[in-house]
């Protein structure tokens, strides 16, 4: 009675291996099932895929391109302190002065970096490089910029439409937080003369063929411009691409010294 | 398919378990590295985020 009666069947045969029998005859591959199977591995390959573009690389591209920007705001800083540093000595008394125009860059090549973006709005320590040109493989997916700008469209601090564009989801999710902006909000741009701030002053939703938000004065046709603006466009709603948002900005003012908002974000990276 | 791969592996259970975490994390990196930024470069729109006629 030590140890328990294994059960036993009736023609006397162990049942484990009666029972191993006639499971294996219906192991066979099935055409149907390979089908199936496949069409599962297919689908799941589909949802993985927009996982990585979405999330994974996205992310790995926002941090990329975070970091190009950071090695060239400092290098443009760099170069800009020994140009600079004599004139921009303040003189006390003198800020009563109407300001006198900002600088305007010559336009660059594409593909050229022309400038680094800062929009405190869009999250801590967010910058990305502005590169010539709206180009998606060379500039927009670009692991060392993000963001564009468009050809025809004004330089940094000139008369005009600065016109930009960049991923609102995907690829570093440049302009995920364009809707986030508020009245007021500082735009900067930062090119190798110095520091451009941009005040946000207003959105428009439009239909992705709505080119005229870039004239030089946005929506209005044959309009000479009096004022310096800047345009940031991208795709909305997010994560969709029905509609774009252009989001416009008047320019406030130039100096070539970082705006004590963003000093931080220039020289520590 | 699924099955008879699982079949055709060798060694007891623990063995198989390990062999075919060790395939899906190979097939993982392969699709991460080579494949998915290679289809991503096919099917991107030329005109997200910007405004074109």
């Amino acid at each position: 009675m030590t140890e328990p009666a294994a059960p036993t069947e009736p023609d006397g045969s162990r049942p484990a291996s009666h029972q191993l029998r006639p499971r294996r005859r219906k192991r066979r591959v099935s055409v149907v099932g390979v089908f199936g199977e496949l069409l599962i591995t297919a689908g799941l390959l589909v949802l993985l895929f927009l996982g990585w573009q979405v999330w994974w690389n996205s992310a790995i591209l926002a941090g990329q391109q975070t970091s190009a920007a950071s090695k060239q705001a400092q290098q443009w800083l760099e170069q800009s302190k020994g140009s600079h540093a004599p004139a921009t000595t303040p003189t006390p008394g003198a800020t009563a002065a109407p300001a006198a125009p900002p600088p305007v860059m010559d336009p660059v090549g594409a593909a050229q970096p022309l400038g680094v973006m800062y929009v405190p709005r869009f999250g801590d320590g967010w910058k990305r490089i502005i590169r010539e040109t709206v180009d998606v493989q060379s500039v927009l997916n670009s692991y060392d910029a993000g963001v564009g700008h468009y050809p025809d469209t004004q330089m940094p601090g000139a008369v005009g439409n600065f016109a930009v564009a960049a991923h609102d989801t995907g690829y570093g999710n440049a302009f995920l937080n364009v809707s986030k902006l508020q009245l007021g909000d500082k735009i900067y741009i930062q090119t190798k003369d110095g520091f451009y701030t941009y005040d946000f002053r207003n959105f428009e939703y439009v239909q992705p063929t709505a080119v005229d938000v870039l004239l030089p004065v946005p929506q209005v046709a044959d309009a000479s411009a009096t004022n310096r603006l800047i345009t940031l466009t991208t795709c909305n709603p997010p994560y969709h691409a029905q509609e774009r948002i252009a989001a416009f900005g008047v320019f406030d003012s130039f100096s070539p010294t970082p705006p004590s908002e963003i000093a931080a974000e220039v020289s520590g990276g | 398919m699924y099955a008879a791969l699982w079949r055709i592996l060798p060694g007891p259970v623990w063995l198989r378990i390990i062999i075919v975490l060790v395939l899906v994390a190979a097939i993982l990196y392969a699709l991460v590295t080579w494949v998915f930024p290679w289809v991503d470069s096919m099917v991107t729109s030329n005109e997200e985020g910007t405004v074109a006629t």
